[in-house]
């Protein structure tokens, strides 16, 4: 169905009933329990964890494939904050236009981003894209154009938000102040409330997933297509690709702009969810994250992005919030000198220090899982199935087809 | 490779799946899946209320984020009846038993800010939607305090404003659901000014160095706008990104730009560096059109002044609170919060503490959690004994109307906590403004949001 092989429609399924049923995956531990601190089913961490899948996604396209490593993404990711946050303020909160403008926006610039860079390969194209990217959150962050223009673009540090005075010409007052898709409102959610657990259905979160389901499928086609086939023709020998007789650069431009409407998108996504675009969300470190989520899950495979993003949120976001007392509670039974000398040794990395646990952790794949967390399930998976049955060859067994 | 099989059969089901997909979200619809239990978002369950204290636990202005969080932890002490009450003996209301608010246990959840918009509001938005938190407070930018303000308005939560000193957060960002215990730019300036004119005299030529963020936007506009009601001349103003480390770059033009005054419009780390740099620039022993080049901070701290050492002597400023003030609550702030930590707490410190405190009185006058009770008691709520004399919260704008004080770099510090000494305690009256004022102009305060 939907013309796909059976192995990827496999994985289509698969990475659906995940979305579909994140709720009570990700809430595996009773309310009241000490254990709830891991549980990361609420909310706004759902829709940022689907968000950046499709960001890691669509990074996924152009690195994976093609090999070449942009280190500007975010740079599209904001310019999709700021037009659907534009269009609250200038049409109202319906999400549907902010969302076609935000990938349309970033298709443009990442058109002419992506002209320029491409023209160089390797590092050199690394750099341009990062100085590009680079440029434009300084444009952002000291909102140079609006103050060229003598009004307001970016609204600098503060963040873009939407005001009561702003024109919001299709708003009325029979809809929502908040972003909604035909009056359905982003933060609306239903609490399932079963014996001490409590399950959080978001509409927004099922939007997004809905969304990066959409988005997984495209890539799916991509990555089988004939273009997919001459993008890691481009990766594998592009020199010789030139000797043929072929212009390779159109095709990666073409995958370079598809790159940047999924980072649109997902920056269009995130201001349907929270309606406030920040300069932040497009610094050097944001684009450095992708990459680290498309290389801790697995570069070049198609679920492996969205387990890195999910990965690189969940700590950002689960392990940051661990402080000293929450340690005292936990290791509350040991003698007091002990109890100290525990809290003394996790401290740097918990809280603040969560970058550290990531870090060490990245290494630790990077060196033994060259493929990524994907590679690490292709491992357990092999080593069950030698257990079972050792002369079944078949290669069924493989979530998903690196790209070498 | 691409199989493409657009046959009858491969359409129909392809369209059942997606039409029941997008199907999926028309069952959240309706009150029946809001959060309907009491009528307002996060009605404390059980015998516990959680209170969200968001501070930046990192960037610039780290240190007033953790002093911060000690002053809250301290607060949450003194409303569950522990330790010694501190300014709730001495605050005029005597609602608040010391058994927790409304006789719930009050509990914490902390959260860092990081001083970004972006990461202050996803911090906050866990707080409401995993940890339950019926208010959130804190933060030491306003960058942050009038993005995390919006947000607090839109989900239905009360937010009361940490160390916020932008004219904006209770002007053109003000929101129903946003209150502000410290003062802001426009108080600074009208304090500040006639002092400056006092000391340095009315025939002076001002270079400006301001965080480009709508705080450095608004304190600069304040003072420029006042010192030339009293005869100054700006020489320049020049917007420095609030992530700037070396400022040398910044203050190297200023000795030839025909200015006799530096005025540090930065906060935090930020001014540290700025006054450093200054300083080591010998700026202050630069003498120009004949007159001492000075270098004024409109908004100072204590922990600035321990960062920025022996350079903040004799340097003017504005600050909401000191702990060297000598009436009945900042004595007894300062007793308990030295008693706890073994040093004095810093004016972040005491607006936090204020903040918590007068939250939980209001909800125990109310007699709900509701926010738009706690915003019905809050507005126009008169107050006294948090350490800054009688004090107006004024209904329209939710701005805290109290004495300003102007204070300098000690000469002589007698120890580490010893830095500013108090020039003058500007009164209430002289730093009033009306809710229309033109630099306040433009804001909305809308409606109280109870969020379900």
């Amino acid at each position: 169905m939907f013309g796909l092989e059976k192995r990827d429609y496999t994985l289509l399924i698969i990475v659906a009933c995940l979305t579909m049923f994140a709720p009570f995956i990700l809430n595996p531990f009773p309310t009241d329990s000490a254990m709830a601190q891991f549980n990361a089913g609420y909310p706004d961490l759902m829709q940022r964890f689907v968000i950046f899948g499709i960001f890691a996604i669509g990074f996924n396209l152009l690195f994976g494939l093609t090999g070449y490593l942009s280190f500007g993404h975010a740079a599209f990711l904001g310019v999709g904050s700021y037009s659907a946050v534009w269009m609250y303020k200038l049409l109202g909160y319906n999400i549907l236009p902010g969302l076609f403008l935000s990938v349309i926006v970033s298709a443009v610039f990442a058109l002419l981003i992506g002209y320029i860079s491409l023209r160089r390969s390797g590092i050199y194209f690394s750099i341009l894209t990062l100085a590009f990217a680079q440029m434009m959150f300084s444009i952002a962050y000291s909102d140079l154009i609006g103050r060229f223009l003598g009004t307001t673009i970016t609204n600098g540090e503060t963040g873009l938000q939407v005001y009561n005075s702003d024109p919001q010409v299709l708003h009325s007052a029979s809809k929502p102040d908040i972003p909604h898709l035909f009056g359905q409102q982003m933060q609306s959610t239903y609490s399932l409330d079963i014996a001490g657990w409590s399950f959080d259905f978001n509409t927004g979160y099922y939007l997004c997933a809905l969304i990066m389901i959409a988005a997984f499928y495209i890539a799916i086609r991509i990555f089988r297509s004939p273009f997919g086939l001459m993008l890691r023709a481009i990766k594998t020998n592009q020199t010789r690709l030139n000797y043929t007789g072929l212009n390779t650069r159109p095709y990666a431009l073409a995958v370079f702009v598809i790159s940047g409407m999924y980072a649109g998108l997902a920056g269009g996504l995130m201001a349907c969810m929270d309606p406030l675009a920040g300069a932040e969300r497009m610094q050097w470190t944001a684009s450095g994250e992708v990459v680290l989520m498309t290389i801790l899950g697995g570069a070049g495979t198609l679920i492996g992005p969205v387990l890195g993003a999910g990965f690189i949120k969940y700590f950002e976001n689960i392990f940051s919030k661990i402080n000293d007392s929450i340690l005292h509670q936990w290791f509350a039974f040991f003698p007091d000198g002990i109890e100290d000398a525990v809290v003394f040794m996790i401290h740097p990395f918990i809280g603040k220090g969560w970058h550290l646990t990531l870090g060490i952790l990245f290494m630790l794949v990077v060196i033994f899982l060259p493929g990524g967390l994907v590679e690490g399930g292709q491992r357990i998976g092999k080593l069950l199935k030698r257990g079972k049955k050792s002369e079944d060859k078949g290669d069924g067994d493989a979530a998903s087809t690196p790209a070498e | 490779m691409s199989n493409t099989n657009f046959t009858r059969r491969g359409l129909l089901k392809t369209s059942a799946v997606a039409g029941a997909g997008l199907a999926v979200p028309t069952i959240f619809t309706g009150d029946v899946w809001a959060d309907a239990h009491s009528g307002y978002l996060n009605a404390p369950q059980g015998s516990t209320v959680t209170l969200g204290f968001n501070v930046p636990q990192s960037g610039p202005y780290a240190d007033e984020g953790a002093d911060e969080l000690r002053a809250y932890e301290l607060a949450v002490e003194h409303l569950n009846g522990g330790g010694d009450g501190g300014m709730m003996g001495t605050f005029s209301s005597k609602a608040l038993e010391g058994n927790g608010i409304l006789g719930k246990k009050v509990e914490y959840v902390t959260g860092d800010t990081q001083t970004k918009s972006d990461a202050a509001r996803a911090s906050a938005k866990s707080m409401i939607e995993k940890d339950g938190a019926i208010m959130i407070t804190g933060g030491s930018s306003s960058g942050v305090a009038v993005a995390v303000q919006g947000l607090c308005q839109e989900a239905g939560i009360i937010f009361m404003a940490g160390l916020t000193h932008s004219n904006d957060t209770t002007g053109k960002d003000k929101k129903a659901n946003g209150f502000r215990h410290f003062f802001n730019g426009y108080m600074s300036a009208a304090a500040l000014a006639p002092v400056l004119a006092a000391r340095y005299g009315t025939d002076r030529t001002a270079y400006h160095l301001t965080a480009d963020y709508t705080w450095g936007w608004t304190q600069q506009e304040s003072i420029q706008a006042a010192t030339e009601a009293l005869g100054w001349q700006t020489a320049n103003n020049v917007l420095t990104p609030l992530a700037t480390t070396d400022f040398s770059s910044y203050v190297a033009p200023v000795l030839n730009s025909g200015a006799d005054v530096l005025v540090l419009n930065h906060y935090g780390g930020n001014m540290v560096n700025s006054l450093t740099s200054a300083v080591q620039f010998g700026l202050r022993e630069k003498q120009v059109n004949g007159k001492d080049f000075e270098i004024v901070v409109p908004l100072y701290s204590r922990l600035m002044a321990k960062g920025a050492g022996a350079n903040v002597k004799g340097i003017f400023g504005s600050t909401n609170w000191h702990w060297s003030l000598p009436d009945e609550g900042s004595q007894a702030f300062v007793k308990s919060f030295g008693t706890k930590y073994g040093f004095p707490p810093s004016q972040a410190a005491h607006t936090v503490y204020c903040q918590t405190l007068l939250y939980a009185d209001a909800a125990q006058r109310a007699g709900t959690f509701n926010p738009c009770g706690i915003a019905e008691a809050l507005e126009g709520f008169e107050f006294d004994g948090l350490g800054n004399g009688p004090v107006l919260y004024r209904a329209e704008d939710h701005q805290c109307f109290k004495d300003v004080l102007v204070v300098k770099g000690k000469d002589n510090p007698t120890s580490e906590f010893d830095l500013l000494e108090i020039v003058e305690i500007t009164p209430r009256a002289q730093v009033e403004y009306a809710v229309d004022h033109p630099m306040f102009a433009g804001g909305d305060l809308g409606t109280c949001n109870p969020g379900a």
